[in-house]
């Protein structure tokens, strides 16, 4: 056993931090969030450049032979600095589909070019009446010659308004919410039939709900196995969960150290207020979810490429319960011990316990994860 | 002992509830159910119709030109009008600056105030907290020095709600920079429209602009605006924050709101069914529901002691804490039973009439804004801690 990370994973870590605190400081972020892309092409460009794009795929596939912790070394500064460009949807869903399912056409027609910076991708999976369950879809793929035709809608779907493609999870077959008969389909975002309608997000990123209208796509579009594509999707879900899990440890990292520096300073009744004990308590309590936090996140980083799909999704899932427990509490006694300047816009903890209770609500909170990994546990 | 309503009681809730509905407007009662925010017309409205009716200060002798109420009459006007969906009474002017004028005013300024006040013609804010003074707000800063008939303002007030639209603020001064901060702190009655008043908003998380900060440069205010005697205002100031503290609960609010996510449960789907299918769900809805039952009760046996000419004593300070929790438990589950779709941002959908339609379900807009901005209720009005150190000193002698 060995939990320390090697000299190129600190070289990695060292220069995350560093893009970090040089491209976003709090000012800079309130910019980049204000564009009309939610996000800088340049970040982009630097990302590709420093191999960032490409690290956790193998040599094979282009990339640079990394894995999940490279993924976590830099998803967890991303988090302390709230970085808004769409690694997670390019990266680490799209990416990771098309490499653990994709043809060698398509790994060298899109995930060579976005390894490069070149493209990016959305995964279109959630329905108005999915909630969290990803088996619970009734947009509809129906055979049309060689191809296929897709019809329905699509909610909340991350990055989908800069995305080149948007892979849509589709019923080719069965019943509502069987996990058999689900197909992947890579489409281009600006297919004739597909009608966008873009938002920001409570914490700034960009989504889009979409609708297909006869959507006609090629045979080659088809991500992986026809019908097949369940255990797909729900593989990338949960290393995208842990992605987060650890952009969630960074930002608890952050929240956590912009706290306890308010209350070393902010002085009332003629002390800094971290002289009172009930605020030292917490403080100690903020620190100690955060390492929990921690743990699990690199537990499950260690875990997530395991042969045996359970012990992967109780590591995400567990991991997933961890992260909406300290995120509550860190978020929620980060915005208490601010007093009423955390419930304001002007300071970075109201946008941290924003992104904290966002990353809660994506791909399952805690309650919904809870019992995922509860049913688990009792089945084995 | 008796739960139950008497006859007179019950009629009168019936002459609550016809009233709201005749007066309160459709478009002000859909923004409650929704969670979307109120204009300042739709509050003015239905509180000028309160006020003209004699009911907007409610908890007013008759001596004052309230109506004189018991207990039971204002425990169903405040449930009733929530039921109904009216916005809350803007405590400022009736509810915190009022009894403060009745209680140390003289007559003089009962008479100029207090009609104003009752038929919400006269918008009111608070001057209380400063950047220095939250908690601490014996340590505010704010210098009024008199000189001949009047008082020269300067200092800064902060989180002041509603000061965008208020006509006067009810701020607490430093007049005595030598004696203890307690013994040195004057009430003062200040017209907004006085040269040298600036207002500056503060955005909150959720984007809303509901506080302000407040500039006092040199500002020029007679010294028949000052309530009770000067460098006595501490006694004024703390007995209006006991008032505070009592309805700040909103235990009415929040019995809506159970029933809101109830209502939000059943819809939401789940797995083929609803949320409301889910007992793992729906046993924190009745875990919330419970608590909000034990502090109404609370709440009730505070009022029933007042009843009997007790005051309001330093434990109504357990009420706002576990009111505010509970506030916040409720903005959280919703949030919660919305799920994904909580996470598009609708400006739109919660500040202007629109005609859009919503991302997702109609409730879906409000839900994670309003659980970032009810973060506030453990901070304001005293934040927790405060509380608890009042119980702790206070109640249990610690």
């Amino acid at each position: 056993m060995d939990l320390s990370l090697s000299d190129e994973q600190k070289q990695l870590k060292d220069a995350a931090e560093r893009f970090v605190r040089d491209k976003y400081t709090f000012e800079n972020r309130r910019k980049i969030a204000a564009t009309e892309r939610g996000w800088l092409p340049e970040n982009w460009a630097q990302f590709a450049e420093l191999g960032w794009l490409g690290m956790s795929f193998s040599e094979e596939d282009g990339g640079y032979g990394g894995g999940p912790i490279e993924t976590m070394i830099v998803m967890e500064e991303f988090g302390k600095g709230l970085v808004l460009e769409p690694f997670l949807p390019t990266v680490v869903l799209g990416g990771g589909m098309i490499a653990s399912a994709g043809s060698k056409a398509q790994k060298e027609a899109l995930l060579a070019p976005m390894i490069e910076g070149k493209k990016q991708f959305a995964l279109a999976w959630l329905e108005r009446q999915s909630r969290y369950n990803l088996a619970d879809v009734s947009l509809k793929a129906t055979k049309e010659g060689a191809g296929w035709s897709l019809s329905g809608h699509k909610g909340v779907v991350y990055n989908a308004p800069s995305a080149d493609h948007i892979i849509v999870l589709a019923r080719t077959a069965g019943s509502a919410r069987e996990p058999k008969g689900l197909t992947l389909f890579i489409v281009d975002a600006k297919a004739k039939g597909i009608s966008r309608r873009d938002y920001p997000t409570q914490d700034a990123l960009r989504a889009s709900e979409l609708t297909f209208d006869k959507v006609s796509v090629g045979a080659d579009a088809v991500l992986g196995k026809v019908d097949e594509a369940f255990p797909v999707v729900e593989g990338a879900v949960d290393r995208a969960i842990v992605a987060l899990c650890a952009e969630a440890t960074g930002c608890m990292d952050a929240i956590n150290a912009a706290t306890l520096e308010y209350i070393k300073t902010r002085k009332q009744f003629g002390v800094p207020i971290g002289k009172f004990q009930v605020l030292q308590h917490r403080m100690v309590d903020c620190f100690t979810n955060a390492q929990e936090a921690r743990s699990m996140t690199l537990m499950a980083s260690l875990k997530i490429d395991d042969k045996d799909p359970t012990v992967r999704a109780k590591a995400a899932s567990g991991a997933k319960v961890q992260i909406g427990k300290s995120g509550k509490f860190c978020g929620q006694s980060a915005v208490q011990m601010h007093g009423g300047m955390g419930v304001t816009d002007e300071l970075s903890v109201s946008h941290y316990f924003k992104r904290l209770t966002m990353i809660d609500l994506m791909f399952g909170n805690q309650q919904h994860h809870l019992t995922r990994y509860s049913n688990l546990a009792m089945a084995a | 002992m008796d739960l139950a309503l008497k006859p007179e009681h019950k009629a009168f809730a019936d002459e609550v509830r016809a009233f709201a509905r005749d007066n309160l407007s459709p478009a002000t009662r859909e923004k409650t159910f929704s969670g979307k925010h109120y204009s300042r017309d739709d509050h003015m409205v239905w509180q000028q119709a309160l006020g003209k009716k004699g009911w907007l200060a409610y908890t007013w002798p008759k001596k004052y030109g309230g109506p004189g109420w018991d207990v039971t009459q204002r425990f169903l006007f405040e449930n009733v009008l929530a039921e109904e969906g009216a916005p809350r009474i803007l405590p400022f002017g009736p509810k915190m600056v009022g009894p403060v004028i009745y209680t140390f005013g003289t007559d003089e300024q009962k008479e100029r105030f207090l009609p104003g006040i009752r038929s919400s013609e006269v918008s009111w804010c608070q001057g209380y907290s400063e950047p220095g003074a939250g908690s601490d707000l014996a340590n505010l800063r704010t210098r009024a020095v008199r000189e001949g008939d009047h008082y020269i303002v300067n200092g800064q007030k902060t989180w002041t709600s509603f000061a965008h639209w208020g006509d006067w603020i009810f701020c607490l001064v430093r007049t005595n920079p030598d004696a203890k901060p307690q013994e040195s702190i004057s009430f003062l009655l200040i017209d907004m429209k006085t040269p040298g008043v600036t207002v500056r908003p503060i955005i909150m998380t959720d984007g809303a602009h509901h506080v302000n900060d407040v500039f006092l440069d040199n500002v020029k205010v007679p010294v028949e605006n000052l309530i009770g005697k000067e460098n006595e205002g501490w006694t004024c100031a703390k007995f209006l924050l006991a008032n505070e503290r009592l309805g700040i609960a909103e235990v009415p609010a929040s019995k809506r709101g159970v029933s809101v996510l109830r209502q939000i449960a059943r819809s939401e789907p789940q797995d083929g069914r609803t949320l409301a299918d889910d007992p793992a769900f729906t046993a924190q809805i009745a875990d919330i529901d419970l608590q909000v039952q034990a502090l109404e009760m609370s709440e009730l046996r505070v009022l029933s002691t007042m009843a009997q000419g007790g005051a309001p004593g330093p434990e109504v300070s357990t009420l706002k804490v576990r009111g505010s929790e509970i506030q916040q438990r409720i903005a959280e589950l919703t949030m919660e039973a919305v799920g994904e779709y909580a996470q598009p941002y609708q400006p739109g959908m919660l500040f202007q009439d629109t005609n859009e339609t919503p991302i997702g379900p109609d409730h879906a807009p409000p839900a994670a804004p309003r659980y970032f901005n009810m973060r506030k209720t453990s901070i304001y009005g005293g934040s927790t801690e405060i509380q608890k150190n009042i119980v702790s000193k206070m109640v249990l002698g610690l």
